[in-house]
């Protein structure tokens, strides 16, 4: 591979390392601190997990689902309302779960079905669900302390015996915490990482088959094992490894298998590429539309778990625009504005490159409208960058 | 000497890797109808958006004289300036605006206010389109008339721009025999008003009527030129300046083999248009497919024959389908696509890139959709399994690709059309319905079209071809049915039939129905 399409491959990843080392320097070197290098991925969970969902209704055409962020707060506002009048953590988890399985098929359904434009239809859903949220909170903050309900969302793992925790120093100064059970995890996954790609190069050898050049597989594959680590190091460093994080991957694993390996994850790029074609081979798109979007809610109210425990507490303005940072994660990763490609790899980069961005002028201090307007900016030169590179003009 | 009214002289475009053209040189003669002829790919189009102005002056080397002055044009303003007016393939109408709005676009008929003046815009397009025979109100949107007439609307868009050499990209391919002469009539028509054309196509026997002289391009070189000024030119000559050799036979050689068997057969087939709930397009029309057999459907464009193989095909198109369906001798009731498939049945569509393809994928992607439970286990897909049934229908169809994970959008009409077969054969069907199978594809990968369909019924599957080509049906074919307005008219053993004998059934049907009611 040339130098060009090496950099046209990988223009997201090279933006997300120049902006990285922007506001590593910008910040002093505070943006690399392990609390914040932790924090990244924590504060943008809903940003990872809903883009996920995102990126499918992307894919069947370029639309777009505008009621998740109303859709987190009906789910945060029920479970925090349910644990408020004394029910379990369960079956607050369940019942959020559950609206988001009936907002799904509502939304599926609609659009799917009864062939309602999915820009109206989740509009309205998105000023439905939040009326809902505020009148479950009676307009009012509830806030979120049930034990179990954030042990199982924002708690970090501690294992003792393999973490040094809260332990003094000969000379009787405090010790700082070591969460070495982060870093051996880290470690062993490094290592599951390195033996799969060797494996999968092996099969690909012996099926005689599109084998990959040895530098560059290898190559990455360092890179990816070095940032395992060195990410581990730093929640080593800062409380260990939070169990939202592990929800995080376990939904971002999934969701590229499904869109990379799976009969139906093919589906979605088909009729977001042509769906009459995909009609006439014998796929029926109404039940692709209604997947699409049952998984954004069902994502979205599973997301509103996941920042009621981060949060703390839940008000009727909760998930406000977050639907937006979704969409623009996905297209800042490079899924078309047109529908029929993108990959989960991709608008995961899109995410991250957008907390960071977010995170670094936190930390720097830049005000709110400066941010919205940074935000903007990146979008907007993303989506032009790729379209004008390649050429996705849609009509060409 | 001649009076040429264009004089292309050593154009030569380089793509980053390919030369599309090298030193190509076309002469046309005032007031002539120019014939440009050659494979896909042979560089027809790329010499016409040069001299359009689509490739700006700069970006080719070469000399382009109009009316004996070097011209260089860098868009297509500049060329429309001088009277250069090209009609694409794909017609550029807008199907929301009227035929009037659309006639004007870009140059809008307007007051010294900028303002748009309706009344002139109305009736200047109703004028020019009573030049080319267009019974319609200028203000009928493009979208409620047929394809046919969109040409005619195009033309006379042409015309209104005050045109001295027409370009015509494929006019003819998505017009049947009757509209395509009718459009034909008229460009000999104008030529006697003075006007000259260029006319690119596919389809032999409109060069050998309409030509005065005639141009192939072979990989982006010029052949020769010859004169048909007789209108006698040996189709198998153009063919051979063409493909470069002798295509001795037109259509591939096979032994006729039709089994006993019946695998489909279909009875008082009725169908309803989908929109227009009382308008029926089918009326209960009925046939039988043998094994081993090659069914023709002939018939005018209208004639219901895509709208049946669509319904047929999992009730695909239409409302309120009545009548019964056989496979292999069992009824079935396909309720869709998907049980279509599993059933047997293939249909391979008329419009590739709008329902057959998904350009932006891969080969292979497109290879295995169909039927993609074939490459996979428990609904995960096997890549391996995939690339490689790919890599194998690439080899079967001798498909043009450096590699499968190229997408289809690259790919040239001919090499399409073979993926969207290979997509059709990988499913494994047991009636491959056909729907205009060879449209706007060059002689060469007809031929290659037509093997694959022998290689089909010689396995002791069938295949049923819908065409508009009467002489590949009359070649291909064991049987051939022909429709006329929904209903079957008539069924000839492709042995006794002819061109004449079929058309003759199509316009006796027609001449009948007009008697009955008058």
């Amino acid at each position: 591979m040339n130098i060009k399409a090496w950099i046209k491959k990988y223009t997201m990843v090279i933006a997300l390392v120049v902006v990285f080392i922007f506001f590593t320097i910008l910040t002093g070197g505070r943006l690399v601190l392990a609390q914040n290098v932790s924090n990244l991925l924590l504060q943008n969970a809903y940003v990872l997990v809903m883009a996920c969902g995102m990126l499918l209704c992307i894919l069947t055409g370029g639309n777009v689902d505008l009621s998740v962020g109303s859709t987190l707060c009906l789910s945060a506002a029920l479970s925090a309302k349910m644990l408020q009048t004394g029910h379990s953590a369960l079956t607050a988890i369940l019942v959020s779960v559950a609206v988001g399985i009936v907002i799904g098929c509502i939304q599926g359904f609609l659009i799917g079905y009864v062939h309602i434009p999915p820009f109206i239809c989740t509009l309205g859903g998105m000023f439905l669900y939040r009326g809902f949220a505020r009148v479950v909170l009676s307009s009012k903050t509830i806030a979120v302390t049930d034990d179990k309900f954030l042990k199982l969302f924002a708690d970090y793992i501690q294992i003792d015996g393999i973490d040094r925790i809260g332990q003094t120093a000969a000379d009787g100064s405090n010790l700082p915490n070591k969460f070495y059970s982060a870093l051996i995890v880290g470690i062993l996954i490094a290592i599951i990482v390195t033996v799969a790609t060797i494996m999968n190069r092996m099969k690909q050898k012996k099926s005689g088959y599109n084998v990959t050049k040895p530098f560059g597989t290898y190559f990455k594959l360092v890179i990816i094992d070095i940032l395992i680590i060195a990410y581990a190091y730093k929640l080593m460093n800062y409380k260990g490894i939070p169990v939202m994080l592990i929800w995080i991957l376990a939904i971002v694993l999934i969701f590229a298998f499904i869109t990379s390996s799976t009969v139906f994850g093919r589906y979605f790029y088909a009729v977001g590429g042509n769906e009459k074609a995909t009609k006439l081979s014998g796929i029926d798109p109404r039940k692709v539309y209604f997947v699409a979007y049952f998984l954004m809610s069902v994502l979205a109210a599973f997301s509103g778990l996941l920042m009621a425990s981060r949060i703390g507490s839940v008000d009727g303005n909760m998930g406000n625009s977050y639907e937006m940072d979704a969409i623009a994660s996905c297209f800042i990763g490079g899924a078309s504005a047109y529908g029929g490609s993108g990959t989960v790899p991709g608008i995961m980069i899109g995410a991250i490159l957008l907390g960071v961005i977010n995170q670094g002028m936190s930390i720097f201090g830049l005000s709110d409208m400066w941010q919205y307007v940074v935000k903007g900016g990146v979008l907007l030169a993303a989506v032009v960058f790729d379209v004008v590179s390649n050429h996705k003009t849609g009509k060409s | 000497m001649s009076d040429f009214i264009l004089e292309m002289e050593n154009i030569t475009k380089e793509y980053p890797g390919v030369k599309a053209l090298n030193n190509v040189n076309l002469q046309v003669e005032r007031g002539e109808i120019h014939a440009l002829v050659g494979e896909n790919g042979a560089g027809k189009s790329t010499l016409m958006n040069v001299l359009s102005g689509t490739i700006p002056f700069g970006q080719y080397t070469g000399d382009i004289k109009y009316n004996g002055s070097v011209c260089s044009f860098s868009n297509i303003k500049d060329s429309e300036a001088k009277g250069i007016v090209i009609i694409h393939q794909e017609l550029a109408l807008i199907p929301e605006l009227t035929i009037a709005e659309n006639m004007f676009l870009g140059n809008e008929r307007k007051n010294q206010f900028g303002k748009i003046d309706w009344a002139r815009t109305y009736s200047e397009a109703q004028k020019q389109m009573e030049r080319v025979g267009l019974k319609e109100k200028s203000d009928v949107l493009i979208k409620d008339i047929g394809t046919g007439k969109q040409q005619l609307v195009e033309i006379a868009k042409a015309l209104s721009k005050n045109v001295k050499l027409l370009i015509l990209d494929e006019p003819t391919s998505s017009l049947n025999e009757e509209d395509s002469k009718m459009l034909l009539d008229m460009l000999l028509a104008f030529k006697e008003e003075g006007l000259t054309s260029i006319i690119i196509t596919h389809k032999l026997n409109e060069v050998a009527y309409c030509a005065d002289n005639i141009t192939v391009l072979r990989d982006g070189s010029t052949i020769e030129t010859m004169s048909n000024a007789e209108h006698n030119i040996d189709e198998e000559r153009i063919i051979k300046g063409m493909v470069g050799r002798e295509l001795t036979n037109r259509f591939p050689s096979r032994e006729h083999n039709v089994g006993e068997e019946v695998i489909l057969e279909v009875k008082d087939w009725t169908v309803y248009h989908p929109v227009y709930t009382e308008k029926c397009v089918d009326n209960k029309v009925s046939f039988k497919v043998h094994k081993g057999e090659i069914v023709g459907f002939s018939g005018l464009q209208g004639a219901g024959r895509t709208e049946l193989a669509m319904s047929l095909f999992g009730k695909s198109y239409g409302s309120h389908i009545t009548g019964h369906e056989y496979i292999n001798g069992r009824e079935v009731h396909l309720k869709n696509e998907k049980d279509a498939i599993k059933h047997g049945l293939a249909y391979v569509t008329e419009d590739r890139k709008v329902n057959g393809l998904v350009l932006e994928d891969s080969i292979a992607w497109n290879t295995t959709m169909a039927k993609l439970e074939k490459v996979s286990q428990n609904g995960i897909i096997n890549v391996q399994e995939e690339n490689k049934a790919a890599e194998e229908y690439k080899k079967k169809m001798n498909t043009k690709t450096p590699s499968v994970q190229q997408a289809v959008g690259n790919l040239s009409g001919g090499n399409q059309q073979k993926v969207l077969l290979s997509k059709w054969m990988f499913a494994e069907p047991d009636v491959l319905i056909l729907d205009e199978p060879t449209r706007g594809i060059d002689v060469g990968a007809k031929y290659e079209i037509y093997c694959i369909m022998n290689d089909m019924v010689a396995q002791g599957k069938a295949v049923v071809m819908v065409s508009s080509e009467l002489p590949e049906l009359l070649g291909m074919c064991d049987r051939i049915y022909v429709m006329n307005e929904g209903s079957m008219v008539a069924e000839f053993d492709a042995k006794e039939a002819t061109q004449e004998k079929i058309m003759s059934a199509i316009l006796s049907t027609d001449n009948n129905r007009k008697e009955k009611t008058a």
